[in-house]
């Protein structure tokens, strides 16, 4: 090991965070830009499910939630942007890998929201399992990262309450509110649990990610987490667990539950979900019209700056 | 693809949260200038009155000192360790002077 290494490692051993100037090894830069860019991604490309309802919200506080929700996600993605460019990426590389496909998102955000009660299902399982990870990436081993995660996560609970609200409001409703409430929960469930990615014996990065503790927990460890937390809160909304095989094990503390349709879980990654290529045209389809605003800024700045120039001299 | 965030300069943000505390890092973003970087400021990383006070400066016009040449650029006390508290030992009763 060179001198190099050496530090590093004894950093990471010591619980110390390595931080941008900081020497560290070309995979563990490469794997941070690809776990803190999908990361990234993934919050902006979640805007669009839920972004499908504003202008739908059943009540005005409704609508201005969802619109203070989605504009979290916007800041969180911004965040995680920041935090990935002090890797050395450039915000427009990060987001031509995403156009082309080359980088990844949460593959939960190409399943559709048919309902209202899907929006509050959202709230509730998706940022629920989103801050089960991030929780636990607050002690991820760079700075920057952990940093961003700490932010997100004082600010994320709200996204899972106000989630929790408005399906409890639907399931103490009329029946059909309730049975829209139980809809959204039958097919959010599964995804959600999908959100913790393959088992950690089929998981591409995670040994590395663990031994570099850029993930401080497993797959399967976050998703049993979720899972426990979660029995409980159906429970309290009067609905039928999604899992008939969920039981509770004595001898493991944890629930007992049925495995993920794990070709599902592929196919919808490997770009086969519901709306993985709506959600993409979407991003290029706003990025482009966008263009003439990014022109305008430009425009107006290179004036400011010549305006400046003149008055100096 | 217009590249607008190249052009742009990095800031860094600082916090105030509350008046008697310090400013304290929170994040990066990219804008034309000081006052682009504010509004930008205010509107990403004050949505939930987290501070009365922000300051933005250029990256590049941060003068940083490298952790790797800590051992030369510093000089540690540690051979002065008089300078401090613990090193004075004093009676009992009045120990928590």
């Amino acid at each position: 090991m060179t001198p190099q290494e050496e530090q590093f490692w004894a950093k990471i051993e010591a619980e110390e965070k390595i931080e941008p100037k900081d020497w560290m090894p070309d995979d563990y830069r490469k794997n941070l830009i690809r776990q803190i860019s999908q990361h990234a991604h993934s919050e902006v490309i979640g805007m669009q499910p839920e972004g499908n309802w504003i202008t739908r919200a059943p009540s005005l506080r409704r609508k201005a939630v969802l619109l203070s929700k989605v504009q979290d996600e916007a800041g969180h993605g911004l965040y995680l942007y920041s935090a990935c460019e002090t890797l050395g990426i450039s915000r427009s590389e990060m987001i031509e890998q995403l156009q082309t496909g080359k980088a990844k998102y949460s593959s939960i955000f190409n399943y559709p929201t048919l309902t209202w009660a899907d929006v509050g299902a959202i709230g509730w399982l998706v940022d629920g399992a989103a801050i089960v990870n991030q929780v636990s990436l607050q002690r991820t081993s760079y700075g920057p990262y952990s940093r961003g995660m700490i932010r997100i996560c004082k600010e994320e609970s709200f996204h899972q309450r106000q989630g929790y609200e408005a399906i409890l409001a639907l399931a103490k409703g009329s029946p059909d509110q309730k049975a829209m409430a139980q809809d959204a929960l039958d097919r959010f469930y599964w995804p959600a649990l999908m959100m913790f990615g393959p088992h950690d014996s089929e998981s591409a990065h995670s040994q590395k990610s663990m031994q570099w503790k850029i993930k401080r927990e497993t797959n399967d460890d976050l998703r049993q987490k979720f899972v426990d937390q979660t029995v409980k809160q159906i429970e309290v909304l009067g609905l039928e667990h999604p899992d008939k095989a969920i039981k509770w094990n004595e001898e493991r503390g944890h629930y007992d539950s049925s495995d993920l349709n794990w070709d599902e879980f592929w196919s919808v990654i490997n770009g086969n979900g519901h709306c993985n290529r709506q959600r993409i045209e979407h991003h290029v389809a706003a990025h482009d019209e966008g263009e003439w605003v990014r022109d305008a800024i430009s425009a107006y700045n290179e004036k400011k700056r010549a305006k400046k120039a003149q008055n100096a001299a | 693809m217009t590249n607008i965030t190249e052009k742009l300069e990095l800031f860094e943000v600082f916090v105030r949260s509350k008046r008697g505390l310090d400013h304290k890092h929170v994040g990066s973003l990219h804008a034309e200038d000081h006052e682009q970087a504010l509004e930008y400021a205010r509107d990403c990383y004050t949505r939930r009155s987290e501070g009365v006070s922000i300051w933005v400066v250029k990256s590049s016009d941060i003068c940083a000192s490298q952790e790797d040449d800590a051992d030369c650029f510093y000089d540690p006390s540690d051979d002065k360790p008089y300078r401090h508290a613990t090193y004075y030992v004093l009676p009992d009763p009045v120990n928590n002077m």
